[in-house]
């Protein structure tokens, strides 16, 4: 009956991965879910010298629910080290999909707003190429 | 009419009534939405200063004026335009009687609270706020208590105070009358805090208001479904509050307001039925309250409304009060006991607070505190409930938040109790 709260989503949310601050990130958003009061801030470092852009390394802060946590911190983990063009190919699906778990409409915005904040970080340096409007698994209620 | 009394004659379940204390559990009878199977339970709504579940008679009552005479109002020469006019200006007279108004002219339907405040905030104050004016409002309000000021005072540049709260969550009368003493042009505050519960000494702040010189304008969206409300023995010059969260159907809200006060404000929304005669470039305006009211209004939700608050009415608001008491009582309680490492907020008794209980839970998020609630349906409400700067003041970014209403049981209380002692196992697996 609690297959939300699976073990792993808990442990993601008591010790999320990447957790903290980068001291000189190069692109930096706070993103902010005004329906419940979370906040995530995501700072990215980008390494440009080779032939393709690449996050070096991720860290979030945020204070929010178990869904949006654990999804933070997935997210962070599946992108750190990925070239930009990668990443770009991120789409709501995949992070419902990382995650496991099903995701009535109204907590949508919690299992989100991870990726939107990335996106709004990373906005202007990739053209998403993903599912950036109504995600594949249903736009949440307004 | 007969209020969860099917079975007795009215007469005698009415007499029977008046003295004794309300039973929810007939009560319940009338509320179509408790036979609902909810995966082999009831539900367990504890959400009702959001907007409360309706009663057989409110719903049958709008389904009769769509079903029986659905007509526009003041316009039909024919039997169902005029039994719809009856109908719609008969809700308005019944909503008078409810809160005491001297006149039924005083009262504007609009579609709720929010909608109100707005109607004053342009009408009222664009004409009457300038540069450098002062409006009073408190920490404890509502958004729609406040982002109507916020706009109006950026519009005039005039400056916006506000009465702070103590750590119990009652406002700081003191500061209050300090705040008084720049003599403010109007004075905004709620009735009963949908945030945190905490009642307000509403006639007292109104009637120093008064001795400075301030309008007074009270919200009462948690108020006039709860307790007694008498708008001449208040003193207040505007009151406002929403029928969906009066047993009534939504779209349907009350705008109150001394009669000279109506008389002298300008017109809010031009069109329909708000005017008297219309000229290519001059209009003459309908008398109050029709003045507020262009265009068709929600007559079906008006009409509903007047159903509820008879429905109110026959229970009697110090026989609701009361109920809410004790369940605010057992809430405290019961939570306080059962629930290890609750963080409860607001005044400390129900003597002070009206049916909202609000609370944490240690390192547990409230959404997914209402989550996991809402899987043994125990609806409740999650998140900042429209005051964010009362959220700020308390240091939270959200809080959980059950409500009660005429139909709500102690039953409903130990239901919650049980789901957050469940939601502590979950989450400290």
């Amino acid at each position: 009956m609690d297959d939300l709260y699976r073990d792993y989503i808990l442990e993601h949310y008591r010790a999320p991965h990447n957790f903290g601050t980068l001291e000189h990130p190069d692109a930096a958003y706070e993103g902010y879910n005004p329906l419940c009061g979370d906040r995530i801030t995501m700072m990215l470092a980008i390494d440009d010298a080779g032939q393709t852009e690449i996050i070096s390394d991720v860290a979030f802060t945020g204070r929010g629910c178990a869904i949006s946590q654990a999804s933070a911190s997935l997210l962070t983990d599946r992108i750190k080290g990925k070239p930009l063009e990668e990443v770009a190919r991120i789409g709501r699906a995949d992070v419902l999909e990382e995650l496991g778990i099903e995701i009535s409409p109204a907590r949508l915005k919690c299992a989100l707003l991870s990726l939107d904040t990335l996106q709004k970080a990373l906005d202007g340096r990739v053209a998403w190429v993903a599912d950036t409007g109504a995600g594949a698994a249903g736009e949440a209620a307004p | 009419m007969a209020i969860g009394v099917r079975g007795s004659t009215a007469a005698a379940g009415r007499a029977a009534l008046v003295s004794e204390p309300l039973d929810p559990q007939l009560i319940r009878r009338d509320f179509p939405i408790f036979e609902r199977d909810f995966g082999g339970r009831t539900l367990a709504y504890l959400d009702s200063a959001a907007t409360s579940q309706k009663p057989r008679q409110v719903i049958e009552a709008v389904d009769a004026y769509y079903s029986r005479y659905a007509a526009n109002v003041h316009r039909g020469i024919y039997a169902i335009g005029e039994q719809a006019t009856a109908a719609y200006e008969g809700a308005r007279a019944k909503v008078a009687r409810f809160i005491n108004a001297s006149d039924a002219r005083e009262i504007v339907f609009v579609r709720n609270a929010t909608e109100a405040i707005n109607l004053v905030a342009y009408a009222w104050g664009r004409k009457h706020i300038g540069r450098g004016d002062v409006i009073v409002l408190t920490e404890l309000e509502h958004h729609s208590n406040l982002v109507p000021w916020q706009i109006l005072a950026q519009e005039k540049d005039a400056d916006l105070e506000f009465v702070p709260i103590d750590d119990a969550g009652r406002l700081r009368l003191d500061v209050y009358e300090v705040l008084l003493r720049t003599r403010p042009k109007l004075v905004a505050f709620t009735h009963v805090s949908n945030g945190i519960g905490t009642i307000n000494p509403a006639r007292e702040m109104i009637e120093q208001a008064h001795r400075a010189g301030a309008l007074v304008l009270v919200d009462g969206a948690q108020a006039a479904p709860h307790l007694p409300v008498d708008v001449q023995a208040l003193g207040a010059d505007v009151y406002v509050f929403s029928g969906h969260k009066a047993l009534g159907p939504t779209g349907s809200g009350v705008l109150w307001a001394r009669r000279e006060l109506l008389e002298a404000m300008p017109p809010f929304l031009g069109g329909g039925e708000m005017i008297r005669e219309v000229h290519l470039r001059r209009t003459e305006y309908n008398d109050v309250p029709w003045k507020f009211e262009a265009g068709t209004p929600d007559i079906a939700a008006a009409i509903g409304l007047g159903a509820a608050v008879d429905y109110l009415t026959a229970i009697g608001m110090e026989r609701v009060r009361a109920h809410e008491h004790v369940l605010t009582t057992y809430a405290l309680e019961t939570l306080l006991r059962e629930v290890p490492g609750i963080t409860i907020y607001g005044p400390p008794t129900a003597d002070e607070r009206g049916g909202v209980v609000t609370f944490n839970l240690p390192d547990i998020h409230p959404h997914d505190v209402a989550t996991l609630l809402d899987r043994e349906a125990v609806a409740i409400r999650a998140g900042h409930h429209c005051t964010m700067p009362l959220h700020e003041r308390l240091g939270l970014d959200a809080s959980a938040r059950a409500s009660f209403n005429v139909y709500s049981t102690t039953d409903d209380i130990d239901r919650l109790a049980a789901g957050l002692a469940h939601v502590r196992q979950v989450f400290s697996r």
